[in-house]
């Protein structure tokens, strides 16, 4: 209070000294000022800088960290030796409600983030205290699926790039959070949502979209950073005339769903951008959509300018179990090899060519029924007797997944590849439903199988030559939390039960954990600030920064 | 510097707060106006006794509701058996749409659109689920399934039930609470649990985030001086456990600490053989619970 006061007095006084006691004539002077000012303020994250993400490691410029979709940091302040003193910095609290499954960026000392309900805001990374806050009035009747979250915002220039429950794209300033472009995607009452950190490709940002309970059909959008306007839109689900349209029956091409939700990758070497798909719809009952049902559950790999498709591998064909494979794809280099790892919602670990979109092997990470075999590729089919049927038949992994949308992570120093697995079978049952435009479109039920009780889960270290565990941290119950990987050896993640914890890399020993009062639903991060190393996480309605004391 | 950045900023609070005023008064006009049409809406029923909403509702129901309450609207592990005409927090139509909208503070029951599963409900999609709900009752009280007054007896006395369960205040502690369970359970649900209460374990404590509840798994450690105890899980992590023993005494512990730590999915609970309970008399016990529960 005192310290308030003072600041004020000195403020008159010092506007008095200057004889300015007009408050336009101190924005005049203001604007003045600012414009003779060196030019720093503008363009502060260049396409360049996210070329080169590895070169600042102090900052998260990304969704992922980097373009190859790692979630690794150099930062390496924080390692084996310290982690277990790690203490809390500060938290942030959006006080709203429901999952809160962002992870941040960070760029230059300020942390941008977003909140449930399209909220947004920058904050000062070293204090947690907020520069500006914004929340989109959201319409009344949106409903979007699986919660009103948002998984984070992309940066280019001056401005943060959003989607929106309501299925729009905006851009806003990132000094004020004002409003600079706001687009819409699409129709929200189509059954369309957006919930992903869209992904910036030079003066692109590319986003895809969320309703694969609502019979949408899926696509992928790019727009113009500087205005708005939108340069492609790439159809995951093909029209007439179109490859892969055939994989579709009748009209069911129409209410295909293949929503893109989670944030793609980037090659820069081959100029491609990997993306991710969910399951067709409806989501647990194939009658009506006969066909492979390109290209649901895919990973696609785009010409960036244009959106083209340069080639597809699919992991679920014609998919019955609501697989997403909406799990981020995974660059890695070892050698000559250039590949994609991706450790499915199917439970099934796939190294594919980055190239070619080869598969070059699939071994299950976690319990498996739904398939017993292979076809020439190498590419688990299912079996019939999975599908679900009216009175319901046991199927592993559960509908939610073995994993799910929270990010995975490959460490180049153990180079092993870590993900969140969920161990839970679930009794997936179907039934005949009309498709309504907006309406939820699932064609079934789903739920657990008590007799696969207790359900857990363990976070796996998985070596990505030969798809074997090299170990695991069991979960007493499954999570949805992501995991981070550290040059200081480290790797961190959470749990249901509210614990955010580090471990050591490379054996899966617990070096420290903190109890967050709540589950973790999202994927941790970390960044640097004059020379000091901080590791953010979402957990509850907050989102807590821990550092060495 | 310091001053001419200062007042531009004030200006931006001043437009920010114009705005969100205006934003809060057409948020306030519009919440009015739903909100009424909400009051006039829920009172009734507008698809009542209309089968082809009821087939509409399934649909519904499958989507949003089996995850606990089991297809059929028969009762999974989690949420009650809804074939029960009596429901616990009220039978009338406006009854069931507030529960569906609200959920039901202090138990696993989550407002329409926040589950972690299924997408939400329009009002429209809420009363063709209740009207789906009514198709598939069934009407059971307690007389037609035995004697409540001796089944009380034989809970407090005999049967030794309320040495370990509390209803309405009195009774034991080392298992769950029943004077809601027979308006939360089927009767098939409650006599398996008494024949064989390892089969299916009862749920505990439901965090708000946390997709699965604890349940009442046995456990035993021994503490790093030698001592052991026995009893039931109230909560745990991977780093603590909280456990009541047989005693009733609460025991809260870093996992870490203990020299061991047993747990096990065979329930504290005897399982009840005709020997230990008649049909005749398990009935009548059930049917207690079904009559506490209804109060």
């Amino acid at each position: 209070m005192k310290g308030g006061s003072m600041a004020r007095r000195g403020k008159s006084r010092f506007l008095a000294s200057l004889g300015m006691t007009n408050l336009l004539s101190a924005m005049f002077v203001h604007c003045v000022l600012a414009i003779g000012a060196a030019p720093s303020v503008s363009a502060q994250v260049t396409a360049r800088r996210l070329l080169e993400s590895g070169k600042e490691p102090q900052n998260w410029l990304m969704y992922s960290g980097d373009y190859a979709g790692r979630r690794f940091s150099a930062l390496e302040q924080i390692n084996t030796s310290n982690a277990a003193a790690l203490v809390p910095k500060w938290a942030y609290q959006t006080m709203a409600g429901g999952k809160f499954e962002a992870t941040p960026l960070v760029v230059d000392g300020i942390l941008y983030g977003t909140g449930q309900d399209n909220r947004a805001f920058a904050l000062d990374a070293k204090s947690g205290r907020p520069i500006w806050q914004y929340q989109r009035a959201l319409p009344a009747d949106i409903r979007p699926c699986c919660g009103r979250v948002n998984r984070g915002l992309a940066i280019l220039g001056d401005k943060v790039f959003l989607g929106t429950l309501d299925s729009h794209v905006i851009a806003l300033d990132a000094k004020t959070g004002n409003v600079v472009w706001d687009v819409t995607a699409v129709d929200y009452r189509g059954g369309y949502s957006i919930t992903l950190a869209p992904l910036v490709i030079k003066n692109l940002v590319i986003i895809g979209v969320s309703g694969g309970e609502y019979g949408i059909r899926g696509f992928i959008d790019a727009y113009d950073a500087a205005t708005g306007e939108r340069k492609w839109r790439f159809y995951t689900v093909p029209g007439p005339g179109e490859p892969g349209h055939e994989t579709w029956e009748g009209d069911s091409w129409k209410i295909g769903g293949a929503p893109a939700w989670i944030t793609g990758t980037y090659d820069p070497m081959t100029n491609t951008t990997f993306w991710t798909t969910g399951n067709p719809s409806p989501s647990n009952r194939g009658e009506g959509r006969a066909g492979d049902n390109l290209y649901s559950n895919s990973l696609l790999a785009l010409e960036p300018e244009t959106g083209k498709l340069k080639w597809y591998f699919q992991f679920s064909k014609h998919d019955e179990h609501d697989y997403d494979a909406t799990q981020v794809p995974v660059m890695v280099d070892q050698g000559e090899k250039h590949l994609i790892l991706q450790a499915n919602r199917n439970g099934f670990f796939y190294v594919i060519d980055r190239a070619s979109g080869k598969l070059i092997y699939a071994k299950p990470y976690a319990k498996v029924t739904w398939s017993d075999s292979k076809d020439a590729s190498g590419t688990p089919i299912a079996r019939k007797d999975a599908s679900p049927t009216p009175e319901g038949t046991r199927v592993c992994p559960g509908a939610a997944g073995a994993t799910n949308w929270m990010s995975p992570t490959y460490d180049p120093q153990t180079q092993l590849f870590y993900v969140t697995a969920r161990e839970q079978c679930d009794i997936f049952s179907t039934a005949p439903q009309s498709y309504e435009r907006g309406h939820a479109y699932y064609g079934s039920a789903y739920f657990p199988n008590d007799d696969a009780a207790p359900f857990t889960g363990a976070l796996r270290a998985i070596e990505p030559g030969t798809g074997n565990i090299k170990w695991e941290w069991k979960h007493p119950s499954p999570t949805w939390s992501g995991v981070l990987s550290t040059a200081g050896g480290l790797v961190f993640t959470g749990d249901a039960e509210g614990n955010f914890i580090a471990l050591e890399a490379a054996s899966g020993k617990v070096l420290w954990h903190f109890q967050c009062g709540a589950s973790v639903y999202s994927s941790p991060m970390t960044f640097a600030v004059d020379g000091k190393q901080y590791v953010a996480v979402a957990a509850g309605s907050a989102l807590f920064t821990f550092t060495l004391p | 510097m310091l001053t001419l950045e200062l007042d531009p900023r004030t200006l931006r609070r001043d437009r920010w707060t114009l705005r969100w005023s205006c934003v809060l008064a057409g948020f306030a006009l519009v919440s009015c106006c739903v909100n009424g049409t909400w009051l006039l809406a829920q009172e009734k029923n507008p698809f009542a006794g209309d089968a082809k909403a009821a087939k509409v509702g399934e649909s519904q129901f499958r989507a949003n509701c089996a995850f606990c309450h089991g297809l059929g609207a028969r009762g999974g592990g989690r949420g009650p058996d809804l074939t029960r005409a009596q429901k616990r927090h009220g039978n009338s139509d406006a009854d069931l749409y507030r529960t569906i909208n609200e959920g039901v503070p202090g138990t696993a029951m989550p407002p329409n659109g926040a589950t972690q599963q299924g997408v939400g409900m329009t009002e429209e999609e809420i009363w063709q689920v209740i009207t789906y709900i009514r198709s598939v009752e069934k009407k059971t009280d307690a007389t037609t399934v035995g004697n409540a007054s001796h089944g009380k007896e034989l809970f407090q006395g005999t049967a030794g039930c309320s040495t370990c369960h509390m209803i309405q205040g009195k009774g034991g502690r080392i298992g769950p609470d029943l004077s809601t369970t027979g308006s939360a359970r089927s009767t098939e649900y409650l006599v398996e649990s008494v024949r064989y209460p390892s089969k299916r374990l009862a749920q505990g404590i439901s965090e708000a985030m946390k997709e699965f509840s604890q349940e009442y798994e046995t456990v035993t450690v021994v503490t790093a001086d030698g001592t052991k105890f026995m009893g039931v899980v109230l909560n745990e992590d991977h780093f603590t456990l909280q456990m009541m023993d047989t005693r009733e005494n609460l025991h809260l512990f870093q996992k870490d600490t203990l020299k061991s730590l047993e747990k096990s999915r065979e329930s504290l609970m005897p399982a009840y053989d005709q020997k230990m309970l008649s049909d005749k008399d398990l009935q009548d016990v059930v049917a207690y619970l079904l009559l506490v529960g209804a109060q």
